[in-house]
């Protein structure tokens, strides 16, 4: 029971993080209906951003303050993360908007390859570690047999940050404007078009915004594992896929169902089966949805136009 | 870059807006790459990361970048612009037709010189100096030529995007080394046998996937890739685990001759030749040669067979196929296994030269590099899959000879980190500057009553 709870804890919080970066996902697919190969990528280069700026403020500004700190990086993290991804798709994927239904994810494939080695050849392929930000452990309970439940304050963080974020987020898609004329577009672009929205800056943004929740997956990554490399993008890309596809995707609530459910899994999974086989789970998780129920749990049947 | 290449249509150029585009990005530029390039992160000798101060690498970087961009604005695209404006029409019968003529010429003087390359070469470096313009370019390349040429089947030919194709490959490796080191079978009983437990594996994983459409069909067989990977690696007694397998055996000569220096029957000891490791080398490259043109010849005797004319129409518009009769499950469940098939061939032979396989062989970039291949080469196209081929994975071996470059870049210049980014760089800038490719040939190879050209823009290409 004691280990059941505590992967149960331990599973919402990496679920978190995949529900954060899912949300990308989803909402590019919703909006262009494109596959967001480099999505995964993009958080990997969020993560090493967030160590770059961590790195700057402690040695060069000696800022003591780890929490100041963290906020500070977040935020750069966020801001850099949304430039980068803001930059690549003008340079990528707008071009391909009337071209052939493969090319934007070729093409992001590309894009994925790129920025993983690019980091590798700017970065090196070393395992960036950092000091633990905090080693503040709280013991829930003691169990009967002297396993102690615990939560630790990095895994409260991951779950405080995901849900303001998730809620600031859910905010600006349902109550501004910004959010309604994603909403427009992701119905029938032409359509919103003619309504004055401007469909070019909506993706975009959608786009940015996306990266931006990846970057604070990303900070949260490289603040709950400590350490980070070139290619941390892949397994979790694929997984936050996943975490989109089985939520339903182009639905926003469905992404993070997804996350924590991916999460709680693929944990549960390492506990009770097999910890060896746990990213097989995963990808047979995505298989399994993909081909018996593309929908997803929260999502809407696609209806194919001719 | 929209608003550009309008202001540029008309007028001349624009240098004012392209100074201001070039100064825009090199900013970007610099925001982006002063923390990525700029400040390295280095580990001290207690272990800490500490940062390496490289701005000034990161501020010429983004210099270029800037510099690069205002000569797109100011030179390219209203060249572009200009030119779009003349070639818009379809090209003619004659044009292609005559394309068609330097496509033939080209590969049969190409074929000429794949068959003579191995004698060239030991005449030019003798025979020990051969090994490595055989083993290394000629073997290399050909191994990747055989794989594109299997993947565009299912890419170039039946529009599928498959990811995973890795694993077909990885399916043909382990086969045969399992087989021949458990059961003493020969290369040659095997290579069938390895092609056909491939083929095997891609009726059993597309059967079940390729009902769904183009990019869903992309993710899941990456994830079908995935998955033999982390299997291989996990299953310790079946396949020997992260460690692989090692002393696979040798092909033999038709089991007449053997490359074994031990037998009796050894190549170099029947004819009284000086031992050495390049004979085989050179049976190697005939013998993938071969593979590789076995490849290409049924794959276009495949094209004019009803079930290459209805890959084609797939790839075009799966939609009108259905109206029309075809089943598209079976036609793509048929290009999945041949495609699978080469694959698992190609991973045979690759088991036996190496003499020793592990599941690194068979990472996601691998299928990655097979897909650039195909890409590059236009999908659907044979020689442009093999030039693609050659410029890619020669180049990149190529890069690894040159000297000067670790005059100029230091010591610890290893091109192998570059190769991944060029192919990356690469399959971007193909989509987005010609979608179909370098060597695009899409005739159309059925028509009714004579050949006519057909307009990019009455397909869709890949709606899938």
């Amino acid at each position: 029971m004691e280990v059941f709870v505590q992967q149960v804890i331990n599973g919402i919080t990496i679920g978190s993080l995949y529900g954060l970066i899912a949300i990308g996902y989803t909402m590019v697919f919703g909006i262009i209906g494109m596959v967001n190969f480099a999505h995964g990528d993009v958080f990997m280069v969020s993560a090493f951003f967030a160590l770059i700026f961590l790195l700057v403020l402690t040695s060069w500004f000696g800022i003591a303050s780890m929490t100041l700190a963290l906020i500070l990086v977040m935020v750069v993290s966020m801001v850099l993360t949304g430039l980068l991804v803001w930059a690549i798709e003008r340079v990528a994927y707008a071009p391909l908007r009337g071209s052939f239904r493969l090319a934007p994810l070729i093409s992001a494939i590309g894009m994925s390859i790129v920025l993983s080695n690019f980091i590798q050849v700017a970065q090196g392929p070393r395992n960036k570690p950092i000091p633990p930000v905090t080693r503040e452990v709280y013991t829930l309970w003691q169990g009967t047999n002297g396993y102690p439940v615990n939560i630790s304050l990095k895994q409260i963080i991951i779950w405080v940050v995901t849900a303001l974020l998730l809620a600031a987020f859910w905010y600006v898609v349902q109550k501004t404007a910004l959010g309604r004329a994603q909403r427009a577009c992701e119905q029938d672009r032409k359509m919103a078009a003619l309504l004055g929205v401007n469909v070019d800056r909506t993706i975009s943004l959608t786009f940015v915004i996306g990266a931006a929740l990846a970057a604070v997956a990303g900070t949260l990554f490289l603040m709950y594992y400590g350490v980070v490399v070139f290619s941390d993008g892949f397994t979790p890309g694929v997984k936050a896929f996943t975490a989109a596809v089985l939520g339903g995707i182009g639905s926003l609530p469905g992404a993070v169902l997804g996350g924590l459910l991916i999460g709680l899994i693929e944990t549960l999974w390492g506990q009770y089966v097999s910890a060896d086989y746990q990213n097989v789970a995963a990808f047979s998780i995505l298989v399994i949805v993909l081909i018996f129920m593309p929908q997803g749990l929260l999502g809407r049947p696609e209806v194919e136009k001719v | 870059m929209n608003s550009a290449l309008k202001s540029n249509n008309g007028a001349g150029i624009d240098f004012g807006r392209a100074l201001k585009d070039g100064v825009i990005v090199a900013i970007i530029a610099f925001a982006l790459l002063g923390p990525l390039v700029g400040l390295k992160t280095d580990q001290n000798m207690s272990n800490e990361l500490i940062l390496q101060n490289r701005l000034g690498l990161a501020a010429v970087l983004s210099a270029i970048v800037g510099i690069g961009r205002f000569l797109l604005s100011a030179f390219v695209y209203p060249w572009v612009a200009a030119r779009g404006n003349r070639t818009k029409a379809a090209a003619t019968l004659a044009e292609l037709e005559a394309r068609a003529k330097f496509a033939k010429g080209l590969s049969v003087t190409g074929l000429i010189f794949l068959f003579v390359y191995p004698i060239l070469i030991i005449s030019l470096f003798g025979v020990q100096g051969s090994i490595k313009w055989v083993d290394n370019y000629g073997v290399q390349i050909l191994i990747y030529v055989m794989l594109g040429w299997g993947l565009n089947i299912v890419i170039g030919l039946a529009g599928l995007l498959d990811l995973g194709y890795v694993a077909f490959y990885a399916v043909g490796a382990y086969s045969y080394s399992l087989l021949a080191i458990n059961f003493h079978l020969s290369f040659w009983v095997l290579l069938p046998v390895a092609g056909l437990l491939a083929a095997f594996w891609g009726v059993i994983l597309g059967f079940p996937v390729l009902r769904l459409r183009g990019d869903y069909l992309a993710i899941v067989t990456l994830a079908f890739g995935e998955i033999i990977r982390l299997v291989l690696i996990n299953w310790k007694d079946f396949s020997g685990g992260s460690a692989g397998i090692s002393s696979i055996p040798k092909v033999t000569m038709f089991g007449i001759y053997s490359f074994d220096v031990s037998a009796p029957n050894n190549f170099a000891k029947a004819f009284h030749l000086a031992a050495s490791s390049a004979y085989y080398k050179v049976f190697l490259y005939y013998l993938i040669l071969l593979l590789a043109l076995l490849t290409a010849f049924i794959t276009m005797r495949l094209r004019r067979l009803p079930i290459g004319r209805a890959w084609e129409a797939l790839r075009e518009d799966e939609v009108a196929c259905r109206s029309l009769g075809i089943n598209t499950t079976n036609t793509k469940l048929t290009a999945f296994a041949i495609g699978a098939m080469f694959g698992g061939f190609a991973g045979s032979f690759f088991a036996a030269r190496q003499g020793f396989v592990s599941p690194e062989s068979f990472i996601f970039m691998e299928s990655a590099v097979i897909v650039a291949i195909v890409v590059l080469g236009g999908m659907g196209s044979m020689i442009g899959v093999a030039l693609a081929a050659v410029a890619m994975i020669g180049g990149t071996e190529l890069l690894r000879e040159l000297d000067f470059l670790k005059k100029v870049f230091g010591n610890d210049f290893n091109p192998d980190q570059y190769r991944m980014l060029l192919f990356g760089l690469a399959m971007v800038i193909i989509m987005v500057w010609k979608p179909r490719g370098f060597v695009s040939a899409r005739q159309p190879t059925a028509f009714l009553f004579k050949r006519k050209t057909v307009s990019g823009d009455l397909v869709k290409e890949g709606h899938g």
